[in-house]
């Protein structure tokens, strides 16, 4: 088997700063090349933080970091600053939930993107400036030509999402991590960039990881799907599996919770209690009191990650 | 469960259960855009362009729409937190938009709003129990009773009324806050709650619980819900009736099964594919709406929807289509031309 | 019914018994705010009880001890121009320094926060009239201002209170309106109207607390400002007159010993520095205490 594009291995990440917090306590995955991830996840799940670590964007000074990430063969975490400047954007870019912090408002986006292109690559002036429209006018955004000039806060929402898909795919990097690039949208304009993501994944063969809360997003997008929860990666699998076959109790009890006509009258299925405070984890399995599963054991040692067929799962009593 | 008792604030059912709790007719809202000292031509927004609609006691009415359709300004012309330009408010009988001054203080304790941020919804300087409380002490209560009711409705809510009356808003998490926010608006004893958004911002199974509650309080207390969501799942779940507005007007109406499961309007099939597929076999092929939902000013004539209609006719450029029953039934209601052929 | 965990264990903010309790509590971790602060204490004291504690009378003259070195026996800080000792002058002076600093940045304070609270709640007319009456005050530089404020009220020490008060409310009035103009449009603010309560009472419960903060840090960094304008028209002859005992005053007048006997000229100028600067590092320390619990 080809080696991977993206190696994560046992990731921790703990913010010491003003607000403590074990954001990732030993997360491991694979990224082939060419495959799309989802980290599927709420909010304090690590999931955010791992595509941050992946880049390398926490501030020095409050983050212990400690594992390995591998990407096409570079080790991320020991990289020099210089190294980092050529490889986030050129090996590796990410796309975000609010397109408007991705943009500068004072520069048009053409002029972004071509900036993006010199950074990175040898180009003249107007050999970037045609490669810019190029990505504009494939990004599908209409009259590009026109929207060069364009500053920022001229575009709508799905637009401006567009122009950061751009910016982030102009030098056309082999790993695009995406940061709940449609949670913000609007329904119709959502399922219209996450189909111009899948079909860019195709045409460019570059992997994704995709982070969101919406698990109908992730089908729509991914191959497999890492569920994440306080920190750890919980279950992983393909997207078929995951959603017919949870092997998780925390899995199971997301899919069960998503509202859908069918329950109408009757009370949802909700998952008692709140995710646990990252600076006081508790022993043993995170989601242990919580779990409508939980046994002595589960309090007590922490699951370790199996994989059985083709899927992986961190847990002493999962489901059948 | 504990028991409700109208204890506090009276607010009666004047109008009998045939009656309508609220009657919304031609309700107008442009706002005006400044184009610099020198443009001659007015332009303007049409946020809200002749609205009409009506809720039952005891229902809840779901309002979706993209962004720029103009629910939110809807909700907040109801709560009369902005005025209309025109049109007309009735509640359970009474006309809305005729009070002013000590009446409108009166009539703000039959209805009460969620807003979809929770953080910027609590003040940020009082407790929870301070913020519950302040309502009901704008009404008359005293403080000790409104204290007390405060805490009590945090225990309904699902907070421990030791562990969180004293706390303050940057020290609880997302579903905490918003239930704190419901707690605030059950202070008054509403009538009619509009939750706009209320639910949007929160992780997928807090969403669970907190609709679970509101479900219950629904039953409860006999309430009346205007729940205005982009999801069209919650919106399918929680409501009974559902209206689909696009720039500023209502395109279709009625039982939310019905619009469901037969949607007669082609913005409301083309919203009900936009939702992702569950189902990894049957991934979305083509997105069933191009380009992003439109900007209301100086709206074209004819047709709102002309322009991303996939089966729009000349007919649709030249005449404004009006609401019109669907086939014999008066509760579905749809402005579309072509409504009536496609749906028999 | 959903309760929320009760075994939740505690989270990461610690229960608050209100802001300013928690200001409080975080100014122990500004070694230099907790250093002025302890300075103007001093200043303080030394200034309100002068009239126990200095050793002797501010008013007497000696024209035979005349600019006596410092560190002479008697005179701590030796005399001025006049014979009068130092020290005395020094302490009795402050007393109408620091009323020449705080006082008119309290009272702008007042006026201001009020000014800005109905400008910035109001909007529309309202706001207009007030803030371009105000922009034509706020177009003068403050030292500016200040003088001409004081050259047509005449001097005296009421008339440069006044002077000064007037050139600081523009300024508050806009950092006030500003902050209120954002907090109004916040949903705690819409819920707040959705009471039916009246917009006076939303104001003092609502906005007037989250109003006051950024105000109150703005105001104290005036503190210093106010003191050496005050210390300024006094030594142009516009505010106190002799042989009243004020820093700037005395600096005017020890201006002609500034060649013989340099140091006792340049003391109430160091004690206008220092007071300034502690008041700056207090403001400081009391801003970076608000910015992290916020």
């Amino acid at each position: 088997m080809s080696r991977p594009l993206l190696q994560v291995t046992d990731l921790r990440v703990e913010f010491t700063g003003q607000r403590k917090a074990q954001a990732l306590s030993g997360v491991s995955f694979e990224v082939a090349a060419g495959e799309v991830l989802t980290l599927l996840g709420e909010s304090g799940s690590g999931k955010s933080v791992t595509l941050r670590t992946l880049l390398r964007l926490h501030p020095e000074k409050n983050t212990k970091i400690s594992g390995q990430i591998t990407v096409d063969g570079h080790d991320v975490l020991s990289m020099s600053s210089k190294q980092l400047n050529q490889y986030r954007g050129r090996t590796t870019s990410m796309i975000f939930q609010e397109p408007g912090l991705a943009f500068d408002p004072v520069y048009t986006i053409g002029q972004q993107i071509t900036e993006a292109l010199l950074t990175h690559e040898q180009l003249d002036a107007n050999e970037a400036k045609s490669r810019a429209l190029q990505i504009l006018e494939r990004v599908q955004i209409p009259q590009a030509r026109r929207r060069m000039d364009s500053y920022p806060h001229e575009l709508s929402g799905g637009m401006r999402q567009r122009a950061m898909i751009a910016l982030a795919l102009v030098c056309k990097p082999k790993l695009l991590l995406a940061d709940e690039p449609t949670t913000a949208l609007d329904a119709s304009v959502q399922i219209q960039i996450l189909l111009l993501l899948r079909e860019l994944q195709k045409e460019t063969g570059m992997s994704v990881i995709f982070v969101t809360h919406d698990i109908g997003a992730a089908v729509e997008v991914s191959d497999r799907i890492a569920v994440m929860y306080a920190g750890r990666i919980v279950e992983a699998g393909t997207v078929g599996d995951i959603v017919s076959n949870p092997r998780h109790p925390y899995t199971k009890g997301l899919l069960a919770s998503i509202v859908s006509h069918e329950n109408k009258g009757t009370p949802l299925v909700t998952i008692a209690g709140s995710p646990p405070d990252l600076a006081h984890l508790p022993p043993g399995c995170s989601f242990a009191p919580r779990c409508v599963r939980a046994q002595i054991k589960c309090l007590q040692k922490q699951p370790e990650f199996e994989t059985v067929a083709s899927t992986s799962y961190a847990c002493w009593n999962p489901e059948q | 469960m504990m028991e409700h008792t109208n204890t506090f604030l009276n607010s009666e059912d004047r109008g009998g259960p045939a009656q309508p709790l609220l009657l919304v007719k031609d309700l107008k809202k442009y706002f005006p855009v400044r184009n610099g000292l020198f443009s001659r031509e007015k332009k303007f927004v049409h946020a809200v362009d002749n609205v009409s609609f009506s809720v039952a006691k005891g229902k809840t009415l779901g309002i979706v729409g993209e962004s720029g359709c103009g629910k939110s300004t809807t909700a907040k012309l109801i709560a009369r937190l902005i005025n209309p330009d025109s049109g007309k408010m009735v509640f359970d009988g009474d006309g809305v938009v005729e009070y002013g001054g000590i009446a409108l203080k009166d009539f703000r304790k039959n209805l009460q709003m969620v807003f979809q941020d929770s953080f910027a919804s609590l003040n940020p300087r009082l407790t929870i129990e301070q913020t519950i409380a302040y309502g009901p002490t704008v009404h008359g209560v005293s403080k000790l009773d409104a204290s007390k009711q405060a805490k009590d409705l945090l225990e309904r809510v699902g907070l421990e009324p030791e562990q969180f009356a004293n706390r303050y808003p940057h020290e609880l998490s997302g579903g905490q806050r918003q239930r704190v926010n419901i707690a605030r608006a059950l202070a008054y004893q509403p009538r009619l709650i509009i939750l706009d958004e209320a639910v949007a911002a929160l992780d997928k199974s807090v969403q669970a619980q907190v609709l679970n509650l509101l479900q219950e309080l629904k039953r409860e207390r006999q309430l009346t819900y205007l729940f205005i969501s982009h999801d069209l799942h919650v919106v399918h779940y929680m409501s009974d009736e559902v209206m689909v507005m696009y720039l500023g007007q209502v395109v279709e109406k009625g039982p939310v099964d019905l619009i469901f499961n037969n949607p007669a309007h082609p913005y409301t099939k083309a919203l009900l594919s936009a939702i992702p597929s569950m189902d990894p076999g049957k991934k979305t092929l083509k997105p069933p709406l191009e380009g992003d939902p439109p900007n209301p000013i100086n709206p074209p004539s004819g047709c709102r929807f002309q322009d991303r209609c996939p089966v729009v006719k000349e007919l649709c450029r030249n005449a404004t289509p009006e609401l019109k029953g669907v086939g014999d039934t008066s509760d579905h209601i749809v402005a579309c031309h072509l409504a009536e052929e496609r749906h028999i | 019914m959903m309760k929320d965990n009760i075994d939740h264990p505690q989270p990461q903010y610690q229960i608050t018994k209100g802001y300013w309790h928690a200001v409080l509590r975080q100014l122990k971790n500004e070694p230099l705010a907790i250093i002025s602060a302890g300075i103007l204490l001093v200043l303080i004291i030394a200034a309100l009880f002068a009239p126990w504690l200095a050793p002797a009378d501010p008013f007497k003259a000696s024209m035979l001890k005349r600019l006596m070195p410092i560190g002479s026996p008697g005179n701590l800080l030796g005399t001025d121009e006049l014979g009068r000792d130092m020290l005395t002058r020094l302490m009795y002076g402050g007393r109408l320094s620091l009323i020449m600093g705080i006082v008119p940045v309290f009272s702008a304070f007042c006026i201001g926060t009020t000014l800005g609270l109905i400008a910035g709640y109001l909007g529309g007319r309202v706001n207009m009239v007030i803030m371009r009456i105000l922009d034509i005050f706020y177009a003068f530089p403050s030292v500016l201002l200040a003088v001409a404020i004081s050259g047509a009220l005449g001097p005296g020490l009421s008339n440069s209170l006044i002077a000064l008060t007037l050139v600081f409310v523009p300024q508050i009035v806009r950092v006030a309106e500003s902050v209120t103009t954002q907090v109004r449009q916040l949903d705690y603010i819409e819920a707040a109207r959705m009471s039916g309560s009246s917009n006076l009472s939303i104001i003092r419960v609502h906005i007037l607390a989250n109003v006051l903060g950024p105000v109150f840090v703005y105001a104290t960094g005036l503190l210093s400002v106010s003191m050496i304008l005050a210390s300024g028209l006094s030594f142009l002859g516009l505010g106190v007159k002799p042989p009243e005992p004020e820093w700037g005053l005395m600096l005017n007048t020890l201006r002609s010993a500034i060649y013989n006997k340099p140091y006792i000229a340049a003391l109430p100028g160091g004690f206008i520095f220092i007071t300034s600067i502690a008041f700056n590092l207090l403001a400081d320390g009391i801003r970076s205490a608000m910015d992290i619990k916020k």
